[in-house]
């Protein structure tokens, strides 16, 4: 299967697993870095594309693409049946109840904020209260605190613990009749920590109070199921799921959506406009104003085909056992510190090592191909936390391999030994 | 790893290891703050300036070790010039390791800081090595803070 020795801690379970074939997907992973094959363990950031998402993308340019929805062309049709079907493969990929529940934006951060501008500023006012918790990227830190600012609410936090795993005795502690929003991570990025979010909705939903999900870090390890969870808001991106840059999705519960202003003004979002008065078309058109990333939104529905044509039962057990096999290995080196340690956690491992700086572990790495990212992951407070200036972490997908793990645990050792 | 020990050399480990002039300065009549956001690298500089003389410098702050071993010879470089030569220095050096100025071929007033030309085989790292420099000038000029973004 595949070159180089295989640890004699092999499981079973990854017998499965035919990674070879799956890196064959991802041409990128076939470069060297430095003289080294590259050994991408930065998926937490951005992760690769699949050959046949390139392909769907380079076909749309080459052969189908126009501007979408009111051309009367055979070319306009063609680009609107394809990016509306992306859409309807989205609705099924979250197990939403309408494809209108579905709007395209170019990641989870324009989603955030989208949310924001559109249900925020409408519905939240002075003297109301928000609720994120301590472990949030900065993209569902900031747009918050620049509503509150506007409105004169106020921002509660979720506390969490040593092991980075939030509190849920203080998050039903800090939900009270001011509360009018809760929006939390549903993986970590810089933790990998994975949140109860099922129960954390349930638990806000008794106090009648709406929630948000980031799930950039969620979609592309797990299936998301919004009838499952109910959420009334979940975000993703499509470069964290193997789809192009630019290609992104915000759901929202059609009710909800149907009671919210536009985000961007301009073409498509409108029904009639006059001097006098313009009235806004209704959801996801309302949110989705000029020109969008088509081409993108059209490869973010052939990730979608690709991730259900792999398996993604026996994919997600895969990298259970690369994080397994990882943070035994990694952890067992002298000198190094898992940060976050979660009962429950998605495939990524952060680490910090003592007196050796994340950045020059990293340039190290980098060195022997492995490509890590080091710093704060859009997580200063997380940072703070922990009382660490930034962190090293890895982040694993399904194309990585043991053989990978192994020459990352190696190259540590080595920093170490330079630094000593 | 070649071009790795051109960056981490002994001499950059050990003033990593055992930064020089680490400390607050109480006599201090200039001092500044610099953050590189990109990787946390903070640094505070303090110096003594009497009649156009750097007299003394200190460093306090948490970095990489590029970051730490560059603000420890930059101070050991400083002190005791005047305040137009560690401008001089700081231009230098800066040329120096974004690629501008060759220091075996070009005149210069360098010293043990040529150790750092590596540097500019890894352009990421560039502003940790200058960071120090950039937050001097900023001292020197009555700046309280600095960032190298």
């Amino acid at each position: 299967m595949s070159t180089g020795t295989l640890s004699t801690l092999e499981p079973v379970i990854s017998d499965t697993w035919d990674v070879a074939r799956i890196r064959a997907d991802f041409p990128v992973l076939q470069q060297t870095v430095n003289g080294k094959p590259l050994i991408y363990l930065d998926n937490s950031a951005s992760s690769q594309v699949p050959q046949v998402v390139v392909d769907r993308g380079s076909i749309y340019l080459e052969q189908e693409h126009s501007n979408i929805h009111r051309g009367v062309h055979y070319l306009s049709q063609k680009a609107t049946t394809a990016y509306e079907g992306a859409r309807e493969k989205v609705k099924r990929f979250i197990n939403a109840r309408d494809v209108r529940e579905c709007i395209f934006v170019r990641g989870a951060t324009e989603g955030i904020n989208l949310v924001m501008h559109s249900y925020g500023r409408k519905f939240i006012g002075a003297g109301d209260e928000i609720i994120i918790s301590a472990m949030e990227h900065h993209a569902n830190i900031v747009p918050w605190q620049m509503l509150c600012e506007e409105k004169g609410a106020r921002l509660r936090v979720i506390p969490m613990n040593d092991a980075g795993e939030l509190l849920l005795d203080e998050y039903d502690g800090l939900l009270n009749e001011r509360t009018k929003l809760v929006a939390v991570m549903h993986v970590s990025n810089a933790l990998g920590t994975i949140n109860p979010i099922k129960e954390m909705i349930a638990q806000a939903h008794k106090y009648g109070v709406p929630v948000l999900i980031d799930g950039a870090q969620a979609a592309p390890h797990m299936p998301i199921d919004m009838q499952d969870l109910d959420a009334d808001f979940y975000v993703f991106s499509g470069h964290k799921m193997f789809a192009p840059t630019g290609s992104g999705v915000v759901y929202g519960k059609l009710e909800l959506l149907e009671k919210m202003n536009p985000f961007q003004g301009g073409g498509d979002m409108i029904k009639t406009v006059t001097f006098e008065k313009t009235t806004y078309a209704d959801p996801p058109n309302r949110f989705e104003a000029g020109t969008p990333a088509i081409a993108s939104q059209i490869g973010l529905g052939a990730a979608i085909d690709y991730l259900n044509s792999i398996g993604r039962e026996r994919a997600a057990a895969y990298e259970a056992e690369l994080l397994r096999y990882a943070t035994e290995r990694v952890s067992a080196i002298e000198g190094v510190r898992i940060i976050g340690t979660a009962k429950n956690k998605a495939s990524v491992l952060s680490f910090v090592i003592d007196d050796i700086h994340p950045h020059d572990i990293g340039t190290i790495l980098d060195q022997e191909g492995i490509a890590v990212r080091a710093g704060h992951h859009c997580a200063q407070p997380v940072m703070q936390r922990f009382k660490v200036p930034a962190t090293a972490r890895a982040s694993f997908a399904f194309y990585n391999t043991k053989e990978e793990i192994d020459v990352l645990a190696r190259t540590i050792e080595r920093v170490i030994e330079i630094f000593s | 790893m070649s071009e790795l020990s051109e960056l981490y050399q002994q001499v950059i480990l050990d003033h990593n290891k055992k930064p020089r002039n680490f400390r607050k300065l109480e006599t201090a009549n200039h001092s500044a703050e610099g953050y590189n956001p990109l990787c946390g690298d903070q640094l505070t500089i303090y110096l003594n300036l009497e009649d156009d003389l750097v007299r003394e410098v200190g460093f306090e702050g948490s970095g990489c070790a590029i970051s730490k071993a560059a603000a420890s010879m930059m101070t050991q470089a400083v002190k005791g010039k005047s305040k137009e030569q560690a401008e001089h220095l700081f231009q230098e050096f800066h040329s120096m390791v974004t690629g501008e100025l060759n220091e075996e071929t070009e005149e210069n007033n360098l010293g043990n800081l040529k150790i750092f030309a590596g540097v500019r085989e890894f352009p990421v790292r560039v502003k940790c090595a200058t960071l120090a420099w950039h937050t001097l000038h900023a001292a020197l000029n009555k700046e309280p803070q600095i960032s190298t973004e």
